[in-house]
């Protein structure tokens, strides 16, 4: 499959259209494209007020007192809170339950929150949080992450210390010795995941005193857990629905503004809306952890690996938020997709008073890749290799045993990833007479002069769903019903659509399972059992894995309405047929006026944790690979970057919808280009310097190249459907591609992303 | 006592309708009165600084930043928002070629880049793919790569030149 040319057969499984396989359109396109789709900060209430957040402008400091008093005053102003009208627990966290609601004595990052306003119009909100008069005690902050991992004289910013979590593995001979051998050191700068819609939502008091709130998320009932105790609530008595979610990357697994708008429309009774800015919103999400990794790569003179030994340092910030996962994630997967005997990998998450970090897309496997592959291709030049040859010589396929002792137990295409990539024919040479075509563009930087071509190739890992021994289920009610002479299939879940498209996903998969044309998705929410998190690539296996489960169930009960043996039935186009082929009844005959409903709890296979001091265990679900090519011009007199092409190969399983995948490899290869040249968040002191999309560059369509794109189908006989998990790989292996690719260009050594243009020039 | 906001009453022509808004306190943008004014919230608050162009509107039939318009600028003008590019329940060429493309994913973006992508049709009917590029600089995605908007565009391209 190549894109965009075959999108897949409309007419597949179950006889209906728009089953699995195809690409159907998307149940919520017309309403986005018509600007009637309802996104968080499009909400709105009779009689609403407006809540803002005062933040610390400090880093680290003592909070000696906090003056609400002139806030009050201001007329317009209906509630400002602090930290003492927190009527429940006043710390939460996704994982670890180490962050005020709102600060007490002490604040440990630039922009924590330490006071919220409800006001009758935002900027009033906003003026009166202004007003408010806090005395700070600065204090010098932890900066240095792998200072801060393992020096105990630096002060303890949380009771247990700095160190959020040491992940250790060891495999094979610790001393093994090798012909060549590669040392390097490399650096992940902060990435945004800067998804386009703000952290917003409104909160209504309700007549039982409870809330209801509407706002954008991964994971609404980890959400619901957290917001319940801080407002000093039964859970049930935080009823969260899903308001349109304009992206998110990872930057929605934690919450930001939920329990504020809680606090405040309880405490007014009136519903409260919030929504950030788009500066507020750099300091209201968390980013991906900066990463400092040391690589020692040893081979034998043929180009078979025969150690990697590896030191990481994650700056988790100033609260742990998914620290641990992350350094799991760095650790596993650090030695790459790759059979490698011999294993001595360290891992450090440590708190600073940093921005706090957590989830984005392809968390910990991201900065381990950088690392990994900056190593292969360092290795290749030590051996006198090609890079992709030598890649091939180790990948690893089915049957491989992975670093923590997990075998590989289902198709593992690497070499063939990379050979698909490799045997694409390249671009052209740029043509010199058209500015477009020239890193600079239309700025008229060069006429082609200084500009040198590269190509640089990269393959990374990534595990799909939650590991470690984590309960990752999903929930799925599903009906089927006659409406107007029609089956209707109806599915419900809280399986949070955040763009990707699992709404589309849940309706093929009805489709396919009961064999009917028309299916509803009811919206998302906490009336149904909890779905799990829109990350970690898992909602299409998880959240996929239990609609279908609940279609079964309301098939087998179809089954025993018509008093057929349910292993021999399968719904398609209205009918139900038999195992050979005969239609043995119409579907809307057989349910008359009965309605089907079965609510079912779907697991993947049980993982492991891994044990403490060697790192064994089955910690993974499920593994994705996805491998690039990158061709880059590079304006070696300005530093200037273009990237020219870039060709992926991954492996999906199964494309459920093929125009779904395609959109996931473009946009994810697009964040993994915008981490290798261009974003990042930069931080001095502990501040953050570059808060805004003026000075916090995204790719725009300028930047961002055709792609061609190989979709395999190596079907993963444990998952639902053989399918693997498709949102995280691309993003993993573009940016060291990229980079090797601008290596190739420049012959300069570069080891660290973003490649900025000083780094180019040497300037 | 601090003062409370004091404000004015605009009006606009607003996707061919006379439109006004009470007590518009000075420092609203235009994209704030569509949105939680006027009850068009179809124009979007990404980065309300004008590098992201989700708000993207035509004042007076040229496309514009909302966020960037001070509300009292656009009074006795003509305001077409992305709600007003289509009929009742249709779709314009461009809002049918960018669901058919799978150029809309999260679509937060989708509002502003409607509005670019029919601004630029109506003074180049058949862009290339560098004028395309050009044309869409001022719009940022974060979820698609933008391939498929680049799909988008030129399915509705030809759709209009059929047309």
């Amino acid at each position: 499959m190549s894109a965009p040319a075959s999108i897949g057969p409309l007419t597949a499984l179950g006889g209906v259209e728009g089953g699995i396989g195809t690409s159907p359109q998307r149940p919520d396109g017309a309403l986005k494209v018509r600007g009637e789709f309802a996104y968080s900060s499009d909400l709105w209430a009779e009689d609403m007020l407006w809540g803002a957040t005062l933040r610390s402008p400090h880093p680290y400091a003592r909070v000696r007192s906090v003056d609400i008093g002139p806030a009050l005053t201001v007329a317009g102003v209906y509630a400002v809170l602090t930290h003492e009208d927190v009527p429940g627990s006043n710390v939460f966290g996704l994982e670890h339950p180490d962050q005020p609601v709102l600060a007490v004595d002490l604040v440990r990052y630039q922009g924590e929150a330490v006071a919220i306003v409800a006001a009758d119009h935002p900027e009033t909100a906003r003026r009166a949080a202004g007003r408010i008069v806090v005395d700070y005690e600065p204090l010098e902050p932890v900066t240095d992450a792998e200072r801060a991992a393992g020096d105990g004289s630096l002060p303890p910013l949380h009771p247990g210390g700095n160190l959020v979590r040491h992940v250790r593995i060891r495999r094979g001979d610790q001393n093994a010795r090798a012909d060549v051998v590669v040392r390097g050191r490399y650096t992940v700068g902060m990435q945004d995941q800067a998804f386009l819609g703000p952290e917003s939502g409104l909160a209504v008091p309700a007549g039982d005193g409870g809330v209801e709130l509407y706002a954008a998320t991964q994971w609404l009932h980890v959400d619901q857990q957290q917001i319940a105790p801080a407002l000093g609530l039964p859970a049930d008595k935080v009823r969260i629905t899903l308001a349109g979610v304009g992206g998110a990357f990872g930057a929605r697994e934690d919450l930001s503004m939920q329990i504020h708008a809680c606090l405040l429309a309880l405490h007014t009774g009136r519903p409260v809306k919030m929504v950030y800015n788009r500066e507020e919103s750099f300091f209201g999400h968390v980013h991906r952890h900066p990463a400092t990794l040391y690589y020692e790569h040893g081979a034998s003179r043929e180009g078979d690996l025969v150690y990697v030994r590896s030191r990481i340092y994650l700056d988790g910030g100033a609260y742990a938020s998914t620290t641990s996962a992350v350094a799991a994630n760095a650790a596993t997967l650090g030695i790459g997709p790759y059979r490698v005997p011999n294993v001595t990998m360290d891992c450090w998450g440590a708190y600073t008073n940093n921005p706090p970090c957590g989830a984005m897309r392809g968390f910990g496997a991201v900065q381990a890749c950088f690392g990994y592959e900056s190593q292969m291709d360092k290795l290749a030049a030590a051996l006198r290799m090609d890079p992709v040859e030598l890649r091939v010589r180790n990948a690893m396929s089915e049957g491989t045993v992975m670093p923590t002792g997990q075998v590989v137990d289902s198709p593992a295409p690497v070499a063939e990833l990379l050979r698909r990539v490799a045997g694409k024919p390249l671009p052209p040479p740029a043509n010199t007479a058209d500015l477009r075509e020239l890193p600079g563009g239309v700025s008229n930087t060069t006429h082609g002069e200084g500009v040198r071509r590269g190509v640089g190739f990269a393959v990374g890992i990534k595990n799909v769903g939650f590991s470690e021994g984590f309960d990752d289920y999903s929930t799925a009610r599903v009906r089927l019903e006659v409406i107007g002479g029609e089956p209707v299939a109806m599915v419900h879940t809280a399986a949070a659509e955040v763009g990707q498209g699992v709404v589309t996903l849940q309706a093929q998969i009805a489709r396919t399972e009961l064999g009917v044309q028309r299916v509803t998705i009811y919206p998302a929410d906490t009336t149904v059992g909890s779905a799990g998190s829109s990350s970690a690539s898992r909602q299409s296996y998880v959240t996929g894995g239990a609609v279908k489960a609940a279609c079964e169930a309301v098939r087998a009960e179809v089954a025993a309405l018509a008093g057929v043996d349910p292993h021999e039935l399968t719904l398609a186009g209205g009918k139900l047929v038999s195992t050979g082929g005969t239609v043995v009844g119409d579907l809307a005959e057989v349910l008359g006026d009965t309605v089907v409903e079965q609510t079912v709890q779907w697991r993947h296979r049980p993982t492991q944790p891994i044990d403490k001091l060697t790192g064994q265990g089955n910690a993974h679900v499920q593994y994705a690979f996805a491998a690039h090519r990158a061709v880059v011009d590079v304006d070696v007199e300005l530093g200037l970057v273009r990237v020219v092409e870039l060709a992926c190969a991954q492996d999906v399983g199964r494309a459920m919808n093929p125009q779904a995948v395609l959109g996931q490899i473009q946009g994810g290869s697009a964040q993994g280009l915008g981490l290798a040249v261009m974003e990042e968040i930069q931080v001095a002191g502990g501040k953050v310097r570059n808060p805004s999309f003026t000075d916090y560059l995204i790719p725009t369509i300028l930047d961002m190249p055709p792609m061609t794109i190989d979709v395999l189908e190596r079907a993963d006989p444990h998952a639902p459907y053989g399918l693997r998990g498709v949102g995280e790989p691309p993003t993993i292996s573009v940016t060291p591609a990229i980079v090797a690719a601008i290596r190739a260009a420049t012959g300069l050594d570069l080891t660290r992303v973003p490649v900025r243009p000083e780094h180019l020039t040497g300037t | 006592m601090a003062g409370r906001l004091s404000g004015v009453r605009l009006s606009f022509e607003i996707n061919g309708e006379q439109r006004s808004a009470d007590d518009v306190w000075a420092g609203e943008s235009l994209l704030y009165v569509l949105r939680e004014r006027l009850g068009l919230p179809g124009s979007k608050n990404a980065c309300e600084q004008g590098e992201c162009g989700s708000c993207t509107v035509y004042l007076d039939d040229v496309a514009v930043c909302a966020c960037l318009v001070a509300a009292g600028q656009a009074h006795g003008r003509r305001v077409r928002t992305v709600e007003g590019l289509a009929g009742e329940d249709g779709l314009d060429a461009v809002q049918r070629a960018f669901v058919v493309a799978g150029a809309v994913q999260c679509g937060f973006c989708t509002p502003g880049l409607v509005m670019a992508t029919h601004d630029l049709l109506r003074s180049n009917p058949a862009p290339s793919d560098p004028e395309i590029r050009e044309a869409l600089a001022g719009n940022l995605c974060r979820c698609t790569g933008y391939e498929m908007i680049l799909d988008a565009v030129r399915a509705a391209a030809s759709e209009v030149a059929q047309s």
